[in-house]
């Protein structure tokens, strides 16, 4: 799956969860937590949507790689696969 | 007020929603041209009932994410405290937030969060691990007086009182009580409930034989009439701003009344059936915390849920009281907006209140036969009675037996 597709598929996780925020000029090399509004309990969400709906369990250890959209998809992009 | 302590408290504010009004005014107005606020939903697993349910916008003060991470019970409070507040002229920026207390009375809090989980459970083939971690903040009994706290920045004591149908009123009272005791100098108190989520409480009222049905939704709910069947399901809310009345009239608020007595006691004999003679008690003796006499009184709001017999036993037990009093006027609400449960003994208080200044009396959602064993004497049954109105006392009565008397009375200045 190339960059940008998996990058849709975190962007509508996140639009479900941050539901007031604009997410059309999202930094890829920022912190999330940075530019939207995210706290630990939207950080759980997301981790329980990816399970949900890709059934990929994202341990404990690993949050720290869900930073920027960057490193989701870096992450995220071959477990997608 | 009552013998035991003389700091007299006030509502200074009113911020309510109901099924058939989103604040005072067109509550009121839908109260005095008997309109209704009771529509058919689909419910869970049962077809399509008749409910009472709210339409204000849960955007006005609340942003969507945290709508969807807390409850509708957290919603409506939400909404009613901001209401309160405007409407008492205070603003967040003015209130000490550390001495400012929230108390909402509530029947439950939870079905409805637990429900929805269960079912998605079994949507998800009873995978466990995709419970949502905010179960348990959805679910604690205070979850609906902290989100107020959380979205409106207040740090002063923010909880639930849990008093079934009772709670309403057993808000107000508590509130009173906390500015009384001098642990707050403001008190957002009322009572919320967002029952109209849950298919349990529909479907226990259903086993039970208690649960108003009628082919016109509009008719379902009807309260002292010999053809009523039960209950109409309703979520809602009023929250109330009290203050001492020293403090409001310091700040020269608009003063809507005064609480004048109270009391609240227990049946002690059965799970859900009402019991007479402690109703006439707790009636007698709010009557006696108040140093009134039935004739002082010149509303009664009934509960009236619309039961056969919890109306029965209702009507005996005011006739006991104010068979006498030809100064007293019967009225009931929930013909109009169903049973709000946990909000019910608020949102009619809230309903009567504006006669201390328009000096009207609305009526029972009309009435086409009223039950022999119902029929009381100045029962409102069809338009408004005009009539100077100085006191009302307020009925609210739960399952456990838990019985609950507010009496009001019109700031007159001294």
């Amino acid at each position: 799956m190339d960059y940008n597709a998996v990058r849709q598929k975190i962007i509508d996780i996140i639009a479900e969860i941050a539901v007031d925020e604009d997410l059309s000029n999202i930094d890829d090399e920022v912190r999330l937590r940075d530019q939207l509004d995210l706290d630990s309990m939207d950080f759980l969400d997301i981790v329980m949507e990816l399970k949900k709906r890709y059934k990929i369990e994202v341990p404990q250890e690993d949050y720290p790689k869900l930073a920027t959209m960057k490193s989701c998809i870096e992450y995220l992009g071959p477990k997608l696969s | 007020m009552s013998h035991h302590n003389h700091t007299r408290v006030v509502i200074t504010g009113v911020g309510l929603t109901a099924p058939n009004g989103n604040n005072l005014k067109e509550f009121r107005e839908a109260l005095l041209s008997q309109k209704s606020g009771i529509t058919e939903m689909e419910v869970r697993y049962m077809g399509r009932l008749a409910v009472g349910n709210c339409n204000f916008d849960e955007e006005i003060y609340q942003k969507k994410k945290m709508r969807r991470r807390g409850t509708r019970a957290g919603s409506i409070s939400i909404y009613c405290a901001h209401e309160a507040l405007k409407d008492s002229g205070l603003s967040l920026e003015s209130i000490d937030k550390e001495r400012t207390g929230i108390y909402l009375g509530i029947t439950e809090h939870g079905n409805v969060e637990t429900e929805n989980e269960i079912y998605e459970l079994h949507q998800n083939s009873l995978d466990v691990s995709l419970w949502s971690h905010h179960h348990n903040p959805r679910t604690v009994a205070n979850t609906p007086a902290g989100e107020v706290s959380l979205n409106l920045g207040i740090t002063g004591p923010a909880y639930t009182i849990g008093a079934a149908c009772a709670a309403g009123n057993i808000g107000i009272i508590h509130g009173m009580q906390m500015l009384q005791l001098g642990e707050v100098d403001l008190a957002l108190a009322g009572g919320v409930s967002e029952c109209t989520g849950t298919f349990g409480i529909f479907a226990g009222f259903k086993s039970q034989g208690a649960l108003g049905s009628h082919q016109d939704p509009t008719k379902a709910c009807r309260p002292l009439d010999v053809s009523r069947n039960g209950i109409v399901v309703a979520e809602g809310g009023a929250i109330f701003v009290l203050e001492r009345l020293k403090d409001a009239e310091k700040r020269g608020a608009k003063i809507y009344g005064e609480i004048a007595g109270y009391h609240v006691n227990s049946d002690a004999v059965d799970f859900v059936l009402p019991d007479t003679q402690r109703q006439i008690q707790c009636m007698t003796t709010a009557l006696k915390k108040a140093q009134m006499t039935p004739q002082d009184v010149d509303i009664v709001n009934l509960h009236a849920t619309g039961t056969v017999s919890g109306d029965e036993n209702e009507c005996e037990a005011v006739r006991a009281v104010f068979a006498e009093s030809d100064n007293t006027y019967i009225n009931c609400t929930k013909g109009f907006i169903g049973h709000a449960m946990g909000a019910a003994g608020a949102l009619e208080l809230a309903g009567n209140l504006p006669s201390f200044a328009d000096n009207k009396i609305h009526s029972c959602k009309y009435i086409e036969n009223v039950d022999p064993k119902c029929a009381l004497k100045n029962l409102v049954n069809g338009d408004p009675v005009e009539k100077e109105v100085n006191v009302i006392l307020n009925n609210s009565f739960g399952m456990l037996g838990i019985n609950s008397v507010l009496i009001v009375k019109k700031y007159s200045g001294k």
